[in-house]
């Protein structure tokens, strides 16, 4: 046995350390044990256990919920990469059964049905990291100061459409630039500005990052939306609908892990770009009835 | 071939592979250094490079990755001709002879001599933190285990490192040099030092 006392589980090092360790990769939103197979074999670093994917949540309707442990635990049984769940905002009791469940990572998301309009989750409380996402800087250092291991830029999930997700990629790190150039006295300003603590601004101004991966999600739908949040300054990407809702998902899903490796090198995304059938069709945002970004606070 | 014996460290190049996973990490280690480095994602990027880090993320996908990439077949040259490699986690995994608990199509350089058993020691939640003794070091160093792979058998041409509890944590066969854990988070340069040292 390599455990013994003084071996520490649960820290914050360990937690963030598993988000460094999906960096470069793909995180694929799955719906059964078939698919999660699928996105293993197509190379995803992990996947997100759910029981509808954004796209049919948002057609369906209704309150959308935690996802069913049995079908979570199947997932967990036939892959060997790391495997998330979804929790709702501020439903902390849905956190402690994915926790108890052994899921790796525990997103507490927009996507399903708020359960608390003011509080998110005291992420602090768990042991298993917690992703959380944010349309800018601001919410996400109240996000990491709740405790977040990872942020993820919310986008518009369920979509198909890249645009929200460089909004909030493009105001996330273009503020990130500009507290960089801030004098120390502007800093307070920053922190009022963006109602964020103080001390995680002045961490930014000094290291010229978040202290948790930046990770983009919601909207991606085909290799060059990969490559470009990573172009924009993503460490990783969550795709939801995208892989799932296209005709052809594991081409696509092996195109995207592609795309995403290498983000900067067009030819390559033009050659896995070739012949993978049709990408889910997608929704304009003048056509959008409910903004799952707008949840969140 | 790049020839590495004549190089001074100012001269170096250390690749990191960065195919998936933790390589800026390692990146900032090796800059915190002083020798410069370079992301590796394609053949013409391995071939400036005297030395590799294969760092931790999912080995299954760099496996693939490395086979879509064609860099599989030239590293494993590489390997062959004794190029330093130093592989942390999942780039262990991609090291060892064995691998227990993988994928079936899971790729492997089988550049030292060990068995390796897949998140041995369990999900996330038992990811952990722990003080390791290296031999070669003065004072302890930083473990930072997440879901982990064991060394669980050592060939004779391999020396053990350092231990954590019973298990082998860091090994080395010749130019390979392989870890369980994270040097690359722990915020300490010794063992990329080390590494550094052998090239």
């Amino acid at each position: 046995m390599a455990k013994t006392e003084s071996n520490k589980t649960g820290s914050m090092v360990v937690k963030r350390g598993l988000a460094e360790m999906l960096k470069g990769g793909v995180i694929m939103d799955v719906v059964n044990a078939d698919q999660a197979k699928i996105a293993e074999d197509s190379g995803a670093c992990a996947v997100m256990a759910l029981e509808r994917v954004p796209a049919d949540i948002r057609r369906d309707g209704g309150v959308a919920r935690m996802s069913d442990p049995e079908m979570i635990e199947k997932i967990q049984a036939v892959v060997s990469i790391p495997v998330m769940a979804k929790a709702r905002i501020g439903h902390f009791v849905e956190a402690q059964v994915l926790e108890s469940l052994g899921v790796d990572f525990i997103d507490e998301s927009e996507v399903l049905t708020p359960a608390d309009e003011s509080h998110h989750i005291d992420k602090f409380a768990f042991k298993t990291p917690v992703v959380c996402g944010a349309t800018n800087l601001g919410e996400a250092l109240r996000r990491i100061s709740e405790g977040a291991a990872l942020i993820r830029s919310k986008g518009e999930a369920g979509t198909g459409n890249i645009v929200e997700a460089v909004r909030h990629l493009r105001s996330i790190i273009g503020d990130i630039r500009k507290i960089t150039q801030a004098d120390s006295a502007e800093l307070f300003e920053w922190a009022k500005r963006l109602q964020a603590p103080l001390p995680l601004v002045q961490e930014i101004a000094e290291t010229g990052w978040l202290q948790v991966p930046l990770f983009c999600a919601g909207g991606i739908a085909t290799p060059s939306d990969a490559a470009l949040a990573m172009q924009l300054g993503a460490e990783a990407v969550f795709v939801g609908s995208g892989i799932f809702k296209s005709n052809d998902p594991a081409p696509r899903a092996r195109a995207i892990v592609e795309a995403t490796t290498h983000f900067r090198d067009a030819e390559i995304i033009a050659k896995v770009s070739r012949n993978l059938g049709a990408p889910m069709t997608g929704i304009g945002m003048d056509n959008i009835e409910q903004r799952f970004a707008e949840r969140g606070w | 071939m790049v020839a590495q014996s004549q190089k001074s460290k100012s001269e170096l190049t250390v690749g990191v592979l960065a195919l998936q996973g933790a390589f800026s990490s390692h990146e900032a280690v090796l800059n915190k250094i002083g020798v410069s480095s370079r992301q590796v994602r394609t053949p013409q990027d391995l071939e400036v490079v005297d030395a590799l880090v294969m760092p931790g993320g999912e080995s299954t996908t760099m496996s693939q990755l490395l086979e879509s990439a064609n860099l599989f077949e030239p590293i494993n040259a590489r390997i062959k001709n004794r190029m330093p490699v130093f592989g942390t986690c999942a780039g262990m995994i991609l090291l060892a002879k064995t691998i227990i608990d993988g994928r079936d199509d899971q790729l492997s350089f089988n550049a030292i001599d060990i068995d390796v058993q897949r998140n041995a020691y369990g999900r996330q939640i038992d990811s952990f933190e722990a003080e390791i003794e290296i031999g070669a070091l003065t004072g302890s160093f930083h473990g930072v285990f997440i879901r982990a792979p064991r060394i669980v058998s050592l060939g004779s041409s391999v020396t053990a490192l350092a231990y954590c509890g019973d298990d082998v944590v860091l090994a080395q066969q010749d130019k390979v040099l392989v870890a369980s854990f994270h040097p690359e988070l722990a915020n300490d340069i010794r063992l990329h030092e080390l590494f550094l040292e052998g090239v």
